[in-house]
């Protein structure tokens, strides 16, 4: 029978913390600018432009179609030639730099589809009736569109950013330490690997449940 | 005020609106009547270049609709309309709905507004239900607020698409009597609507639309007297059942 043995954990909670702290780097940073290159997209998608619509339409279709351990591989490979390019060889920690990359393009792509669903879940009467009041496109957009297509979809953006959360560490493949990989080094140090795994697996599960029940309460609140 | 000369619309091959003139005047009230589908709510959606037409040309107080160096928003923002799901913005409060486009489309100041705001909210009887939202208030209030909300705009002329057709019968008064008082103060007015009643009191003319078709344009005597046409007779007849 396998003997657990926690004790190499309290020692490393630090090194976990500070992977912890990557994580959510990524999570944070890939839901901001996801929200924001989403919402271009999605407007463009629906917007008058049609070769903009198709470039939209292809951007999001391509990275939905693509593993996401693929996409964060391929910035890995290319994000740092690109780099180097513009600033020269010294460019630091380029791990990170490309994950950050990798994971707000993609999510991106997922954000928009769900953007451009909030929007197009706004009536059309609402555009005619901002109009009717003399706004621009762009100021009925702004001030009676997008708050109302934000406001219907805020729950399936925060389910969305659970999943992302989880999804960060794949950047285990290109390895950089977020908390997953940390857990994982210390445990194959310290030959701890299932006691490390589980414990991750522990706070990852705590998080993420504790946010989904955050959406169900914040859902409740916007159904009524 | 609002010339309108043979405007046709087509969407596709399917022609909505054909070869349609009538003028409304400064301080008329006109009220188009018509089947649903006959093109009515399109027509008046044209007035302020809501929906494009194809041909013709409307002219609302000397600026041509269809021409595409106009300034349609500043064009809109003197027009006032009144549609037919009310559509407040359910993500503000009353009072906001009235401000909003005083604000970002006139340029008026918070206080000036809000101000403004209230005085029409007070002339609609809604006055205290300013801090709340429009889901909390009936589909009539809804609507006396949308009228509320196109006259902070100061508009010349108020378009409405058939107001109280989405409103329970009990209601329908309560809108109706506010648009009752508007005409009677002088406002210009084209209204779509099936209520003949309103129509009896205060307007100047009657137009019935078929099939995309002005079929009959008359003085709201005329019209009620002796419609010329066997299609608006039947209309009538139909509609004066109820």
């Amino acid at each position: 029978m396998y003997e657990m043995d926690w004790s190499s954990i309290p020692g490393a909670i630090p090194l976990l913390f500070k992977g912890l702290l990557i994580t959510f780097e990524v999570t944070i940073t890939a839901i901001v600018v996801g929200i924001v290159w989403g919402t271009v997209l999605a407007i463009t998608r629906i917007g008058p432009n049609k070769i903009l619509a198709k470039l939209a339409a292809g951007y999001v279709n391509l990275f939905r179609s693509v593993p996401l351990v693929m996409v964060i591989l391929w910035f890995y490979l290319i994000v740092p030639q690109g780099l180097k390019a513009i600033f020269g060889d010294d460019i630091g920690d380029i791990r990170l730099t490309s994950a950050l990359v990798a994971f707000a393009l993609f999510e991106a792509a997922y954000y928009s589809e769900i953007i451009r669903a909030g929007i197009q879940s706004v009536s059309r009467g609402q555009v005619s009736a901002g109009l009717a009041l003399g706004m621009t496109q762009w100021q009925t957009m702004r001030l009676i569109l997008l708050p109302q297509a934000f406001r219907n979809m805020t729950p399936l953006l925060l389910t969305q950013a659970i999943i992302l959360f989880q999804d960060t560490s794949l950047v285990y493949v290109i390895g950089l330490s977020d908390f997953f990989g940390t857990a994982y080094k210390v445990g194959d140090r310290d030959g701890r690997l299932v006691e490390l795994l589980l414990f991750a697996g522990a706070i990852y599960f705590v998080i993420s449940f504790s946010a989904s029940l955050l959406v169900k309460r914040l859902q409740a609140r916007f159904v009524k | 005020m609002i010339e309108i000369k043979s405007v046709s619309k087509w969407y596709g091959e399917f022609q909505v609106l054909t070869d349609c003139t009538t003028t409304v005047q400064k301080s008329e009230v006109v009220v188009v009547c018509g089947p649903s589908g006959s093109g009515k709510s399109t027509l008046i959606k044209c007035v302020n270049g809501l929906e494009p037409f194809q041909s013709g040309e409307i002219i609302v107080k000397g600026t041509s609709v269809g021409d595409p160096k106009t300034n349609l928003s500043k064009l809109r923002s003197h027009v006032g309309m009144v549609f037919q799901n009310f559509e407040l913005f359910p993500h503000m409060t009353i009072i906001d709905n009235l401000t909003i486009a005083q604000e970002k489309v006139l340029g008026r100041n918070k206080e000036e507004a809000r101000d403004k705001g209230m005085k029409f909210l007070d002339r609609v009887g809604l006055k205290i239900q300013a801090p709340k939202h429009p889901g909390q208030l009936s589909g009539g209030q809804q609507q006396r607020v949308a009228i509320a909300r196109a006259l902070c705009m100061d508009p010349i002329c108020m378009l409405f698409d058939e107001p109280t057709s989405a409103l329970d019968p009990e209601m329908i008064n309560e809108v109706l009597d506010v648009m009752v008082e508007l005409a009677k103060e002088g406002m210009t007015m084209m209204c779509v609507t099936h209520e003949m009643g309103f129509a009896r009191k205060v307007a100047n003319r009657v137009i019935f639309m078929d099939h995309g078709l002005i079929v009959e344009d008359a003085t709201k005597d005329d019209f009620f007297g002796t419609p010329r046409s066997d299609r608006a007779q039947q209309f009538l007849a139909k509609i004066l059942q109820h």
